[in-house]
């Protein structure tokens, strides 16, 4: 891990309406890290999540990617300079198989034919990679696998095209135990391939399971980033429900009488 | 959700992607087979065992059945329906509907009537006229598919209104004129120019060796990976299977004859063959194909992974149009001119009927392109058979509509039989 952020951003602020969703928010991602952005509802996780991969375009701020500031207007600017989403609902095709999955838009093709042996043994290698190795075959679809195998679809695919940022929302939402504690082991894994990860959960145990670093999200602001060795979930909850301003420079006041 | 052994074990612990293969030869095929009968995977095998059983009953109790002119008669009448039907299957892999293709078949039928009419000013040649008029369905299709994937009207509505539409233009049309006598040689070619016996034995060489070629090509592409090789007991099997098939067709073909026509394969058959395998190749093999299927499955998915979907939608529809083109000038070739009685019969819901029998899903996604024929075939064979024994067409349309039931529940069944064995 390196100490360098891949991706900062500085006093984001995005409104919709009359309804403020970022009110300056900072945020960093290092290379090879997994930062956890936690928040209650309504705090602001998703918008920002969006800035980043470009479904919104943040009002202010500066988003500085790999030490150059980018603006990031639309998903295909973030897919260019490596930032991959991996949604909550996954946006999968049941109806095809892995491999076709994992090329899903952007098929190995010799004009227009597609080359289906160099996609079956690239998706073998990455998920191989990635010590993801129950899939019994990648041609059978992905409607008869699992949600942790589906989960590892999505991951895997995202990470597939040399991407540098990756951001889970919500990975293990609608998982059982044991597929959780799968999924959390190939997040991990991103990390150590040093890939930057952002994790967005809800879930505080899969946080002190996975992450490095954990930025709290209170009514659009950062309100505290926390290193997971050095604090505890207790501290992290007060942070979340009360907001008190921790640990962390450059955020003087507690939020104001923001609705969001 | 319900398995809790690790879907992802940790560095070390690995096991091979591939650990559940089948072993190759003749214990391969066994297993395979096994499996997926258990598991409702059955594949166009019901509906070959119908077609199958179909024939040995009408064999036996129609005398008129089991002959080589009713044969030649079954391909021309089958050949209109199956080229509605392949754009059916297009249609329907995206989710969607298209209520308007019995009409604009008619309409392409108007269009090469008008052309080749002597004496008109924009006469010309037949091919020509058979092309703009395919060109003009298509962008009939387009035109549609613009409203359905821009604007986002139900394509159920949409193509609703073209039904209304090409029929009252249609209506309009001939009307006044009657019936639009086609004299030119090569548009009445598309139903029944006859080959010679030769040329339809060739025809056959080339179509059955297609399928080993495309096997032999996914081998040659795949040698020096690590993916599954083809088990060649399997393709043995089917090139064999599709080698009964074609050869089989020309065989009877070529004692058969139209009225007033030497005895052999008509050219109808020869191009719901040739627009099966190129309908197949751009479902299968190309981008564009993959593209269909991605969009019927999960639009939203699609949308994200960049693909284009709006333009996806309008292309389909434009097959669609196409292909009703197509099929409605080997209907009209048919009878040689265009009537009010154009389209003949229940020709939409025929079209509709046979993709949905030969397994394509209503709710996108799922299906080929054989399904099609298939599905084309049986119909055809059936109200032939039917008609051969004097059976009346009520009785043929309520026969029709519980084979369509049936193969769809056992459909409805392999599914869920696919669905509790996690397959």
């Amino acid at each position: 891990m390196s100490d360098t952020p891949l991706l900062q951003l500085r006093d984001i602020t995005k409104t919709f309406g009359s309804v403020q969703a970022l009110a300056g928010v900072d945020f960093e991602v290092r290379q090879g890290e997994v930062m956890a952005l936690v928040g209650d509802n309504g705090a602001g996780k998703s918008t920002l999540v969006k800035c980043i991969a470009g479904t919104h375009t943040a009002d202010s701020g500066a988003i500085v990617f790999e030490g150059r500031e980018v603006h990031i207007h639309s998903p295909k600017d973030a897919g260019r300079l490596g930032i991959e989403v991996v949604y909550q609902d996954l946006a999968l095709c049941d109806n095809l198989d892995v491999v076709q999955n994992m090329y899903l838009g952007r098929e190995a093709n010799f004009f227009q034919i597609l080359n289906e042996a160099t996609m079956e043994q690239h998706t073998g290698e990455t998920l191989k990679s990635l010590a993801v190795t129950t899939i019994r075959s990648v041609r059978q679809p992905v409607a008869t696998l699992s949600g942790g195998q589906r989960q590892s679809v999505a991951v895997a695919r995202a990470v597939m095209w040399n991407s540098k940022l990756v951001i889970l929302d919500e990975p293990t939402a609608a998982l059982g135990v044991a597929q959780t504690d799968q999924v959390l082991q190939l997040v991990r894994r991103l990390g150590e391939q040093g890939l930057g990860v952002i994790l967005i959960s809800h879930n505080l145990h899969d946080v002190f399971e996975t992450a490095d670093r954990i930025t709290v999200l209170r009514l659009g602001r950062s309100v505290g980033v926390f290193d997971r060795r050095q604090t505890t979930q207790q501290a992290v909850v007060e942070a979340i429900t009360a907001g008190v301003p921790t640990k962390v420079a450059g955020i003087a006041s507690p939020p104001p009488e923001a609705e969001a | 959700m319900t398995t809790a052994d690790a879907d992802v074990v940790g560095p070390g612990g690995a096991r091979p992607v591939e650990d559940e293969e089948f072993p190759g030869g003749l214990a391969g095929l066994w297993q395979r087979a096994w499996l997926n009968l258990r598991t409702g995977n059955l594949g166009p095998f019901p509906i070959i065992v119908g077609q199958v059983l179909v024939v040995i009953i009408f064999g036996l109790t129609a005398t008129n059945f089991f002959t080589a002119v009713n044969f030649v008669n079954l391909i021309t009448e089958t050949a209109g329906t199956a080229m509605l039907a392949y754009g059916v299957v297009y249609v329907l892999l995206l989710g969607e509907i298209d209520l308007s293709i019995g009409y604009v078949a008619g309409i392409g039928a108007l269009i090469v009537a008008e052309l080749q009419l002597p004496g008109s000013a924009w006469q010309m040649n037949g091919i020509l006229a058979m092309l703009v008029a395919v060109a003009a369905c298509a962008v009939i299709g387009g035109v549609q598919g613009s409203i359905v994937a821009f604007v986002g009207v139900p394509s159920f509505v949409v193509t609703l209104g073209g039904f209304l539409i090409w029929q009252g233009v249609i209506l309009n049309k001939l009307e006044q004129r009657g019936t639009i006598i086609i004299q030119d040689r090569w548009i009445n070619y598309t139903d029944a120019y006859i080959f010679s016996h030769l040329g339809g034995w060739i025809a056959a060489v080339i179509v059955t060796a297609l399928y080993p070629l495309s096997i032999l090509y996914k081998t040659m592409v795949a040698r020096g990976t690590k993916i599954a090789q083809q088990n060649w007991i399997v393709v043995a099997l089917k090139t064999v299977g599709i080698a009964i098939a074609v050869f089989g067709t020309v065989a009877i073909a070529n004692h058969g004859k139209i009225i007033s026509s030497p005895e052999g394969l008509p050219l109808a058959g020869l191009i719901i063959v040739v627009f099966l395998i190129l309908l197949t190749f751009l479902a299968k093999w190309t981008t564009f194909g993959r593209h269909v299927y991605a969009v019927g499955g999960n639009a939203e998915a699609a949308r994200r992974a960049g693909i284009n979907v709006p333009r996806i939608r309008v292309l389909v529809f434009m097959i669609s149009g196409a292909t009703a083109g197509i099929g409605g000038i080997i209907f009209a070739a048919q009878v040689n001119s265009v009537a009010l009685t154009f389209p003949p019969g229940n020709l939409l819901l025929n079209a509709i009927a046979s993709a949905v029998i030969g397994g394509v899903s209503l709710f996108g996604g799922r299906g080929e392109v054989r399904g099609a024929l298939l599905g084309a075939v049986l119909i055809g064979t059936l109200q032939n058979g039917l008609n051969t024994l004097n059976v009346s067409n009520g009785w043929i349309y309520i026969i029709t509509g519980l084979v369509l039931l049936g193969a769809v529940t056992l459909d409805t069944f392999a599914r869920r039989l696919q669905a509790r064995s996690g397959r």
